[in-house]
């Protein structure tokens, strides 16, 4: 059997899983029967059509440009996503596609620049995917926790503005609060990589017959850059989003459930 | 009726729509310098609406505001809150003691300064040094009106900020608002409380459903009400 076959009877035999996780729906009554089987039927798809864009982005003698064409086309989609997650923050697709584009150029810059793996397309790829799929995640978790921090403390930021503060000074320690909310996540898997389960980058490494050693160094070196495009992501959007909820003439408009004014 | 040259305020055709509801609607008002001001009406009658109007804290959908001649909306908002304080109805207390408080518009107030500013508010000294969320409602909320004295104001707003505190914090919230005015400093304050009015007000403004129903000196409203306002001031409309 060779190894594409080897893969997908290992695919085909997953489905079963699936089968198995609807089958435990249906008997507990859990209603997810159909959220499962759309979500198994979507992953194939978009994961199908994945595979025949990257056989091309990555087929030898490929050129590198498509590669960078590919993670500017991750960056618009993370764009997107994030934009349709939180979409009660006007003009959230650029100031995302922005963030996680400077996450994406800062974290490749150093990969390449630092020789940490060789320029090409079969690294570029997964390396810009890696950094984007986590940056995307505190992306969306700064940008709602922003808008909470700014909804609850409504009263604060007004206070704050009718002593003359601008809205950026008003806002800013509510933004601040997210921040350390969104950031605090990775922090905390960064403290303890290693320590529950081998992180996927060192396990591919080992598994590829990469000594311990350089495969903790590249573990490492991936763990600091996914730290470090999340700092950056997370400083550009939740500054970003309390500056969408504040006009031009510096009044706060929070779009959530607006609270009925006494009087 | 006897209007002052210079009016605070000047509202020509002011509307207030928020989510397609009509808060205020085609109010024509002049507001004079002279007070205390008291905004009366019912709940939900665009009192605390008229308010946020005067520093900006909203805009209203249509109509100009003019504040002592000057249009509200060509002026720097910022300028303008320094100008136009505001009291909020529940007082916002920042972290940190009540110096650190006291600093947040004046990042230069000295010790000495925020001591007078204390004593003013008729507040020991000594608080300064203390967490200002350890602050009773009523220290809290005199508290938050030395905080707005902090950038030098011309007016005060003041949004029914007795409406938590005991008789004995209203009333003393009140002198301090009747002291403010006497000094200089134009006092506006929102209420529904019918005796809080009649103790404090010397213009009487009275909104109901978003519309002006009268306004004018307090003596005038009180002796020679409208139906409607007959009706708020006996409590029917309340």
């Amino acid at each position: 059997m060779n190894a594409i076959g080897t893969s997908l009877t290992a695919t085909a035999a997953s489905l079963l899983l699936v089968v198995v996780a609807m089958v435990i729906s249906w008997r507990q009554q859990l209603g997810l029967e159909r959220s499962i089987a759309w979500a198994a039927t979507r992953a194939t798809l978009q994961l199908a059509v994945v595979g025949l864009g990257l056989g091309l982005v990555l087929a030898d003698g490929a050129p590198l440009a498509w590669s960078w064409v590919w993670v500017a086309a991750m960056v618009l989609v993370g764009g997107i996503t994030v934009a349709r997650r939180v979409p009660t923050v006007p003009g959230l697709l650029g100031l995302t596609c922005g963030a996680l584009g400077a996450a994406a150029a800062a974290s490749l810059l150093v990969v390449f620049g630092f020789d940490i793996f060789p320029l090409e397309p079969r690294t570029v790829v997964p390396t810009a995917g890696m950094i984007l799929g986590n940056a995307i995640g505190a992306t969306v978790l700064v940008a709602r926790r922003s808008l909470r921090e700014l909804d609850q403390h409504r009263d604060h930021i007004e206070a704050r503005l009718s002593l003359g503060k601008s809205g950026a000074e008003a806002v800013r320690p509510h933004i601040r609060e997210a921040l350390r909310t969104a950031v605090t996540p990775q922090i905390e898997q960064t403290k303890i990589v290693g320590l529950i389960a081998l992180p996927g980058t060192m396990t591919g490494l080992l598994l590829a017959g990469v000594p311990p050693r350089e495969a903790v160094a590249v573990q490492l070196a991936v763990m600091f850059l996914i730290l470090g495009s999340v700092a950056i992501t997370t400083v550009i959007v939740g500054p970003g989003v309390g500056r969408r909820m504040i006009t031009a003439d510096q009044r706060l408009v929070v779009p959530i459930e607006a609270p009925t004014l006494p009087g | 009726m006897d209007r002052p040259a210079s009016p605070l305020f000047r509202l020509q055709g002011v509307e207030v729509e928020r989510s397609g509801r009509r808060v205020l609607g085609l109010l024509d008002l002049t507001l004079p310098a002279r007070g205390p001001i008291v905004v009366a009406g019912p709940s939900g009658s665009g009192k605390s609406s008229l308010l946020r109007l005067l520093n900006r804290l909203d805009v209203p959908s249509a109509g100009t505001i003019e504040l002592r001649g000057d249009d509200l909306a060509a002026a720097d908002p910022l300028k303008v809150r320094r100008r136009v304080a505001m009291v909020f109805q529940r007082p916002v207390v920042f972290e940190g003691t009540v110096l650190v408080n006291l600093r947040e518009a004046a990042t230069d107030l000295s010790r000495d300064e925020a001591s007078i500013l204390l004593v003013r508010v008729g507040l020991d000294p000594e608080l300064l040094d203390r967490d200002a969320r350890d602050l009773s409602g009523g220290e809290a909320q005199r508290m938050a009106l030395a905080r707005s004295l902090t950038t030098q104001p011309d007016v005060v707003l003041f949004d029914e900020p007795t409406s938590s505190l005991d008789t004995a914090n209203a009333l003393r919230i009140e002198e301090l608002a009747q002291s403010l005015q006497d000094d200089g400093v134009s006092v506006i304050w929102v209420t529904h409380d019918l005796d809080q009015l009649e103790r404090l007000a010397a213009w009487i403004v009275v909104l109901i459903d978003g519309t002006l129903a009268q306004e004018g000196p307090a003596s005038e409203v009180l002796a020679h009400p409208t139906d409607a306002v007959a009706a708020f001031l006996s409590g029917g409309a309340s």
